[in-house]
């Protein structure tokens, strides 16, 4: 009746999908906590560096700079978030008010099922990519699932039914739908570049991407338009600080999320931060090698488990730079006004990211005409 | 679902029933259509329909269609038919019932097409290859028809700009 085998590996599937999940939830709970530290430590103040454990905190040495370091405060931040006492304000539409929070975390979390982190030759000299599923269609699987991630903010500032979140929901709905054009023209060049004819490569697999940046440069050097049209559209759908319209607390309150509190709003925010986890993931396996050690060197660890762990690692360290670097711009940079959003969507980077397309066409059709060797 | 009175409600249903077809796409091992399914029209055309339902602001009573009960409910049986219908074919095929019946294999001799010698396979290369030779011609037409719809929706979005003017 039963097949055993099958049970045993659907079952070790579902334990790696919660690490998996395990592993994106702490690094956006430590992003919150990096983003307080970041942005104290621009405006010359000290953050969060009061929350202590019991035991932990009164342990010499350590116990105090973990408390200066402010480890311990997003589980501080958790607690309030499920203690706090729900209110449900009386004008909403509650369906759609509950089921917006689901709707915003879901896809943000679904899309690191594509999400390669390293590879390892095992003992038959096979390479076994670190990775939930490796789709054929990687790439178009995260841009479809993640674009998805709209109708949370959309549903949720239409359920609020009041003024402000309305405002934020719309001004949500325009804006991904301008910076999704230009975030999917600018990836074109890329597996365009990579998997021109005579390559190996030929599907959109995030993990082939990887791999023809081994020993070679990184796409970042070969392509830079297409590099920072990707990062422009990335911050626009993270909902970071230069385009944050949906939030924009100075002139919407608090946008879409006015009329949430206590674990909703949690929720929601969890869901901001998962998406930047993510997003900064997929921009370094793109365009910064990956797990790959730097361009034009080959990985100087091995490719046994012990080199697949550092390597993963040092994709983990490339991933928490970028992080890093959208903190330091939502610090550094003012919003744009909502018709400046919009404008430089259309009418800078759509055209911009077309022009790029057709000038990799022309490159790499000359480089296939005329017989050369990639770099 | 159709007949929900609610623009939004009925808008957020169809979200649903097209990530259904993107889902029936993945059981036909057809993930690339799949997902072409859910970030064009889930992705994008929906998000433009709210848009616009939540900026003109619909109310319940906008719609006509919630009247017409019997089309509805005519519409609503045929799909409540055509889901027994399918119902009773997994529950037959998949051996809850007969035990040893299953999928019969597609054999290997189908799997070339009739006319070009390009392989019936799902991956992302075979679509473009497909595209760029043997459907040449309907995809060069096709984009010439929405080159066509855009160049109409400017004009006639222009001439009301005049007017105003």
């Amino acid at each position: 009746m039963f097949d055993y085998e099958l049970i045993q590996l659907i079952l070790i599937k579902v334990i790696f999908a919660f690490l998996m999940v395990g592993a994106i939830m702490t690094m956006a709970g430590y992003s919150v906590l990096a983003e307080r530290k970041v942005s104290a430590w621009m405006q010359g103040r000290v953050g969060p560096n009061r929350t202590v454990l019991p035991f932990v905190g009164h342990i010499p040495v350590v116990g105090s700079l973990l408390k200066g370091l402010g480890i311990f405060q997003p589980l501080a931040d958790g607690l309030k978030f499920l203690f706090k006492e729900e209110i449900v304000p009386g004008h909403v539409n509650k369906f759609y008010y509950y089921l917006a929070p689901i709707v915003a975390l879901v896809p943000a979390l679904t899309t690191m099922t594509v999400l390669p982190f390293g590879e390892f030759v095992n003992a038959e000299g096979v390479t076994i990519p670190l990775i939930l599923a490796d789709l054929d269609i990687g790439i178009l699987f995260v841009l479809a699932v993640s674009s998805l991630g709209v109708y949370g903010i959309v549903l949720a500032g239409w359920s609020s039914n009041s003024k402000y979140p309305f405002l934020g929901g719309i001004r949500s709905s325009a804006q991904m739908i301008s910076y999704e054009l230009a975030m999917g023209l600018s990836l074109l060049p890329v597996f365009l570049w990579v998997s021109e004819p005579g390559s190996t490569v030929s599907s959109l697999s995030l993990v082939e991407i990887v791999r023809s940046q081994q020993g070679s440069t990184w796409l970042l050097i070969i392509q830079p338009i297409s590099a920072l049209i990707f990062l422009i559209a990335l911050f626009a759908e993270t909902n970071r600080l230069p385009f944050d319209m949906p939030e924009s607390e100075t002139d919407l309150v608090g946008g879409f999320h006015t009329e949430y509190g206590s674990f909703k709003f949690g929720i929601f925010f969890v869901a901001e931060y998962a998406h930047i986890v993510i997003g900064s993931a997929i921009f370094t396996l793109l365009f910064l090698g990956g797990w790959n050690f730097l361009p034009w060197l080959d990985n100087p660890w091995g490719a046994d488990w012990m080199g697949a762990l550092i390597g993963t690692g040092w994709f983990i360290i490339k991933t928490i730079s970028l992080i890093f670097f959208f903190i330091w711009v939502r610090w550094t940079l003012p919003r744009f006004r909502y018709d400046q959003v919009m404008d430089l969507g259309w009418t800078k980077l759509l055209p911009l990211a077309l022009a790029n397309l057709i000038f990799y066409i022309f490159v790499v059709t000359w480089l296939d005409q005329s017989n050369l060797n990639l770099p | 679902m159709v007949c929900s009175k609610h623009p939004v409600s009925a808008a957020m249903f169809m979200i649903i029933s097209l990530v259904g077809v993107a889902a029936l796409f993945v059981l036909l091992e057809a993930f690339f259509l799949a997902v072409l399914q859910i970030l064009v029209y889930a992705g994008a055309v929906m998000v433009l329909f709210l848009f616009i339902i939540m900026l003109l602001d619909v109310g319940p009573d906008a719609g006509k269609a919630s009247k017409m009960k019997l089309v509805s409910g005519l519409a609503a049986a045929f799909s409540i038919s055509l889901l027994i219908v399918i119902f009773l074919i997994i529950v037959q095929d998949s051996g809850w019932l007969l035990e040893g019946a299953s999928w019969s294999a597609v054999p290997e001799s189908s799997k070339l097409t009739q006319g070009g010698n390009f392989v019936f396979s799902t991956a992302v290369k075979n679509f473009g290859y497909g595209l760029m030779t043997k459907y040449m011609l309907p995809l060069q037409i096709s984009g010439f028809l929405l080159l066509a719809a855009m160049v109409g929706v400017i004009v006639l979005s222009k001439k009301d700009e005049k007017e105003v003017g």
